[in-house]
């Protein structure tokens, strides 16, 4: 049960947001909507469009496809944004493992608010980047 | 000494409802008309909940029109009407155009509170008033937890609680000199601002109602939050400040009277008689301060769940919402559901950033009635109700709800008619169900019929189809005059549902 100063502090201590300051948090914080999931819900959906961009606060989530388990997302970790940027539907489920409190944007709003804090739009490249590397190694 | 006439004396009871606002009412409604027993409990002296009080202004901003394209005692005109409860018999409907004397669609406070007075007593809902509820126990007995509530009436046991209590208890947020600002729920009469500097912190709907209603009066007005200010006709749904209060956005972007700032509040101190707000800009940390003869908090409501938090409710969020199910139960304490303004706490799927409208009559006045026929089906053994549809008028069915269901079009991209379809029972109206829960809890085939917004103007039907297990989702047509039961729409349904409906031919 965070104030929008608890919450600008906890986003304090993530990467994706390590290179803002306070009062651009407290900004950050408005945009997002603090959220919560009970153990074994689903936050997105295998085929469903229309979802949003999450950042965990507390608690882990199972990345699965096909109902078979990927990886495993914890605190300061983020999802939901490859669908948002493509514009396609999730290719996964994302599903709470343990009870998993979010920080939630809507599809509409991540354009605009990576536009408006390019630090961590650039933060979100290295992200990807380390994710796409990873990947390939493991082809390899 | 004279025996206390009011309902419900302490004691045991299957289910307790507290509240009697509009969500402690439809729920109560609901609850009778499955034959669930329960009593209903509140604080208040009579029905209406936070309608006795508020919004300050008197006058609501949801609408009824006591002209409609449909009847007022049908299903389809709750689709103009968001104030009324809703009922079986025709006597008990739409309730609300009774009461409003035609100077405007929005109903002043006292009509609505006069609304939900009447829906009360022509229903006959008991409630047990001037109870306050004040602390709660449980006690784990060989079949399950029992709910013990002390309050000002004396003890209450049972083993389901409904709490439709509001989001109602004023919150602030904490700069130094906080306490030099009153809360919106303690802002003086009108008059008092007159000729004042007004500093109101929060941009939501309460703070744009007062920077409206007091800019008569106030010489000027600062609006000031650290996120940048939304309208409901720019994110084109129910997010952001809605329409009738809209009027200080053009006095700002003209420069007349009004400030709208994105800032964080950093200290509000007091200089001689006045205050002066230390502030720094959002976009660049740039320090300003603004002087004002008045700060008011217009910072939101908490959930007033007592020491629910102790007995290990989880609650998430400024608001203290509590963490629920799908079904508006405690996901951390089963057998304690929510109601009313309380059911936003299930956002549903937020698709297209837009959530559940649970937050307001229109729609959480559904979710009561839902949440009380799963109390009535999962407690007290209710059987389902689950009538038969004959495959030829599937597609009809689901298009003239699409058209005309007022729970879809409330509730839109939450709220779901939903037909399920198995080789036993063949195709099923499993009624109105969110969606969240149709889609996560079953794995039969169905289809779920929703109405969605995109939040760039276009509304049209949702399909959400559920075959061996994989879920499909098909977006029908948009249509200017939002009529959904055309042929090119029922083509493109049957070309979905396809396999779901074996010997109906696609033509």
């Amino acid at each position: 049960m965070a104030t929008r100063e608890e919450l600008a502090d906890i986003l304090a201590g993530f990467a994706l947001f390590g290179d803002l300051q306070t009062p651009q948090l407290l900004g950050v914080a408005g945009i997002f909507e603090e959220t919560i999931f009970p153990e074994g819900e689903r936050i997105l959906r295998q085929g469903l469009s229309g979802s949003g961009f999450y950042v965990i606060l507390e608690g882990s989530a199972d990345v699965r496809i096909d109902g078979v388990s990927r990886s495993t997302l914890h605190r300061g970790d983020f999802f939901g944004e490859v669908s948002i940027l493509l514009g396609e539907a999730p290719t996964a489920d994302i599903i709470a493992v343990t009870a998993l409190r979010c920080l939630m944007a809507p599809a509409t709003a991540v354009q605009p608010f990576l536009l408006a804090y390019p630090q961590v739009m650039f933060r979100m490249l290295q992200a990807q980047a380390r994710r796409l590397r990873n990947a390939n190694r493991w082809r390899s | 000494m004279e025996a206390d006439p009011r309902p419900f004396p302490p004691g045991e009871y299957p289910v307790i409802v507290i509240g009697s606002g509009p969500g402690g009412l439809q729920t109560s409604y609901g609850l009778h008309k499955y034959g669930v027993p329960h009593a209903v409990l509140s604080a208040d002296e009579g029905a209406g909940g936070m309608f006795r009080k508020w919004p300050f202004f008197q006058r609501l901003l949801s609408w009824t029109k006591p002209y409609a394209p449909a009847e007022r005692t049908a299903r389809a005109y709750q689709r103009y009407d968001w104030n009324s409860l809703i009922a079986d018999e025709p006597e008990l409907r739409s309730l609300q155009a009774e009461f409003m004397d035609g100077t405007t669609y929005y109903p002043s406070r006292p009509e609505m509170q006069a609304n939900l007075e009447a829906f009360a007593e022509r229903a006959g809902i008991a409630v047990r008033y001037s109870t306050r509820w004040e602390k709660t126990r449980k006690e784990e007995g060989p079949d399950g937890t029992t709910f013990v509530l002390e309050t000002t009436s004396g003890e209450y046991r049972c083993r389901i609680l409904v709490l439709a209590v509001g989001v109602a208890e004023p919150w602030s947020p904490s700069p130094p000199g906080i306490e030099h600002a009153r809360h919106y729920a303690d802002t003086q009469d009108a008059s008092y601002y007159a000729g004042k500097r007004l500093f109101i912190i929060g941009k939501q709907n309460s703070g744009f109602e007062l920077a409206s209603g007091l800019a008569a009066w106030a010489s000027s007005v600062t609006v000031c939050s650290p996120s940048q200010a939304k309208t409901a006709l720019e994110t084109k749904s129910l997010v952001g400040v809605r329409a009738r209060y809209v009027q200080p956005f053009e006095d700002a972007y003209l420069g007349l009277g009004v400030r709208i700032l994105a800032a964080s509040i950093t200290e509000i101190e007091h200089v001689g008689a006045a205050y002066r707000v230390h502030v720094r800009r959002t976009d660049n940390g740039e320090a300003l301060s603004v002087d004002a003869d008045e700060v008011i908090a217009a910072t939101g409501f908490t959930c007033p769940l007592q020491d629910l938090p102790d007995l290990g409710v989880a609650v998430f969020g400024q608001a203290k919402l509590p963490a629920v199910t799908q079904m508006w139960e405690s996901a951390s304490v089963p057998g304690i559901y929510f109601a009313g303004t309380i059911s936003q706490a299930s956002p549903g799927l937020r698709r297209n950033g837009i959530p559940a409208y649970s937050g307001a009559v229109q729609g959480h006045r559904y979710n009561s009635l839902i949440l009380a026929r799963h109390i009535a089906q999962v407690h007290f053994g209710v059987p389902e109700n689950r009538p038969e549809v004959a495959p030829a008028d599937l597609v009809g069915y689901l298009l003239s709800e699409a058209t005309n269901a007022p729970e879809l079009w409330h509730q839109k991209g939450y709220l779901a008619r939903v037909v399920t379809v198995t080789a036993e029972d063949g195709l099923r109206d499993e009624g109105i169900v969110p969606l969240v829960h149709i889609l996560d809890t079953h794995d039969e085939d169905m289809v779920a019929m929703t109405v969605e917004a995109d939040g760039q103007g276009s509304i049209y039907p949702m399909v959400f189809i559920r075959r061996e297990g994989r879920l499909e989702e098909h977006k029908l047509a948009a249509q200017p005059l939002l009529d959904f039961a055309t042929d090119e729409h029922a083509s493109a349904l049957r070309a979905a549902l396809g396999s779901l409906l074996p010997g109906v031919s696609a033509e």
